[in-house]
């Protein structure tokens, strides 16, 4: 035992997800309802385009938690699938001039197939050599693509992605906003139908307990590879549509801030709760929008900043503390 | 033949750094279970700051080769106090996204004193030039690179395998629970350990300074190929770690060399050994092997 040299004393902050599970019928669908009403609402409230960037990074924030916080594995790589995607739905959409959410289901596809042979040598480790390892493999990537000028054109990366959809007009980041919205939904529901199933179950059984899920008779490293690549899919459709959003893509979205940056969100809106990565991903691109339109270049210091504050501080998250402070107040009310 | 030799050299002298940073990386992981993501900024901090003392303030190489490393070990070792401690007791990954974290702040700390540009850094004089080593001439300052590090890794064989202190560290890294088990109190090694290791990263980027470009960025995309390094050697493992540095090293070059038609193969063979040593071994060339996962 390598990876987990202090057994029993490795802690995870208590799963939201228990807490969550135990909200009336009632109020899981009132917030469904707010939910979608602010999603419908959102680019009259902000700038259409940040309004698309957080849908994308939505995407990819649920990706990687479907591994990180419900089969306890960090990939520290998944850039290579945002990115991969993205560059493919880039080239798909100007060679071949298909409707955006075919070059996107493409790029996607793209991504799952990479997540196969990486998600194969990763699974063969856990804990921090997994994060290493999907790290690794996504720095070969990112080299790849900038080194495969003929076909990425390198750092003056992907330019002038067609956004068609059968001719309608979606020029404007407004329209194209509902235009994504329902492929965003639809990654958004299957991530909650996967976590909700049986198999989202034996997912959580061996985050849990790896040795038991196994002495149950479950084949953890094919349960885990196909978590990897439902991951590396779902970041790939986020990543899509991502290139279609900016019309450009460039080594950026393959590289490993990127990456970091997607666990961030997950840390911020936290682990284990699929919608706390939507919140996540809204704070944060937001945020990072708000400091580069007030003209403040150090980015970093401020996403750092608060990884350094919510991994010491603030390890539920948002969506986790909230969910806690809830049950806590209920069951006060009870006694 | 020359040419094979000097591509050799010339590996074996990366090849050095990558074993510097690999060797720190592996005490910390001994005692505090941490990967320290954090130690490419470290590296990047020691080359910088041996320009910034150089520019600003004239300080030479040979100052500041022992000034940073002792500087930023103990930044290191406030920082372990201050950030790292308080998440002992918490999963692994929790330290991985702290330190993170850290080297986004410090990274954009130098961007924001001193842009992105690079910055020049003279070879000091006695070292510039060359040596005749027989069958061609070699870089001094190389040359120079790579006795100074095979001689910082065999005094931290000698100090890991002669002293109570680098027992203690090497006792906890290739057999942790067995260590506690014994009774040895491992908790209070811990942060001159962190310290030793980030000097170690420290010490490599005053070493790298007249040689590669110094700028916030250096460290940045190293430290993900000293990770795959140690995912080759076996993390575990502290013998591992320096010589899948050199043995990556020697690759690399040779790789630069004679496969620089395919341009993709020689920058990602580094990934493609470590995706067939997962393969082959997965807990690493020199690591144990774990309980199945």
């Amino acid at each position: 035992m390598v990876d987990d040299p202090t057994p029993g004393t490795a802690k995870r902050p208590p799963s939201a997800l228990a807490a969550a599970g135990r909200a009336p019928r009632w109020l899981r669908y009132a917030l469904l309802a707010v939910g979608l009403a602010v999603a419908f609402w959102l680019p009259n409230g902000l700038y259409p385009a940040v309004a698309v960037d957080i849908l994308c990074w939505a995407l990819f924030a649920v990706s990687v938690d479907l591994l990180l916080g419900y089969t306890g594995l960090m990939s520290f790589g998944h850039a290579a699938f945002w990115g991969t995607s993205a560059y493919v739905t880039g080239l798909v959409a100007i060679h071949l001039g298909l409707p955006f959410p075919a070059a996107v289901l493409l790029g996607a596809l793209a991504a799952a197939a990479l997540a196969v042979p990486i998600g194969y040598l990763a699974v063969s480790r856990t804990g921090i050599y997994f994060a290493m390892v999907t790290l690794a493999f996504a720095q070969m990537v990112y080299y790849i693509a900038n080194e495969w000028r003929s076909v990425t054109r390198g750092e003056n990366g992907l330019q002038g992605v067609p956004r068609d959809l059968f001719g309608l007009d979606l020029t404007d980041d407004y329209w194209f906003y509902y235009a994504a919205l329902p492929i965003v939904l639809l990654g958004l529901a299957a991530a909650w139908r996967i976590v909700h199933s049986p198999f989202g179950r034996v997912l959580v059984g061996i985050r849990d307990n790896p040795a038991r899920a196994r002495a149950l008779g479950y084949p953890v490293r094919r349960y885990k590879l196909t978590a990897f690549v439902l991951s590396g899919f779902l970041a790939g459709l986020g990543g899509g549509l991502f290139a279609v959003g900016h019309r450009f893509v460039s080594l950026d979205t393959l590289h490993w801030t990127t990456s970091g940056k997607a666990v961030i969100v997950v840390v911020l809106g936290g682990i284990g709760t699929l919608w706390g990565g939507v919140l996540g991903a809204a704070v944060l691109v937001r945020l990072e929008d708000w400091l580069s339109f007030s003209g403040f270049e150090a980015i970093g210091l401020v996403t750092g900043g608060i990884f350094v504050v919510v991994v010491l501080v603030f390890r539920r998250g948002i969506w986790g503390s909230v969910a806690a402070l809830a049950v806590r107040w209920r069951t006060r009310r009870r006694e | 033949m020359t040419g094979f030799l000097q591509n050799t050299f010339n590996g074996l002298v990366s090849g050095a750094f990558y074993a510097l940073l690999a060797l720190g990386l592996a005490v910390i992981f001994g005692m505090l279970r941490v990967v320290n993501f954090a130690h490419g900024a470290f590296y990047m901090l020691g080359a910088f700051g041996a320009y910034v003392l150089l520019a600003e303030a004239g300080v030479p190489f040979w100052a500041a080769l022992v000034i940073m490393p002792v500087g930023l070990g103990l930044l290191g070792m406030a920082l372990e106090r201050a950030f790292i401690h308080r998440l002992t007791r918490l999963d692994p990954l929790y330290n991985f996204l702290l330190t993170f974290g850290l080297t986004l702040i410090l990274q954009d700390l130098v961007k924001l004193r001193y842009g992105v540009q690079s910055s020049p850094y003279a070879t000091p004089a006695e070292l510039s030039g060359s040596v005749d080593l027989g069958l061609f001439d070699f870089p001094t300052y190389r040359v120079f690179i790579l006795v100074f590090a095979v001689a910082v890794c065999v005094a931290a064989w000698w100090l890991l395998g002669h002293t109570r202190v680098g027992m203690v560290v090497r006792a906890a890294t290739e057999r942790p629970e067995l260590t506690r088990a014994f009774g040895i109190d491992v908790g209070r090694w811990i942060t001159p350990v962190f310290g030793f290791g980030i000097a170690l990263a420290a010490l490599a980027g005053v070493l790298a300074a007249p040689m590669r470009a110094v700028n916030p960025l250096m460290g940045a995309d190293l430290i993900i190929v000293v990770f795959a390094v140690v995912v080759i050697g076996g993390l575990g493992s502290i013998f591992g770690s320096v010589a899948a540095g050199f043995g990556i090293g020697l690759i690399q070059a040779w790789g630069e060399a004679y496969l620089s038609d395919w341009p993709i193969l020689s920058q990602t063979i580094v990934f493609i050994v470590m995706a067939v040593v997962l393969l082959w071994r997965p807990a690493g060339l020199f690591g144990r092997e774990e309980a199945p996962a």
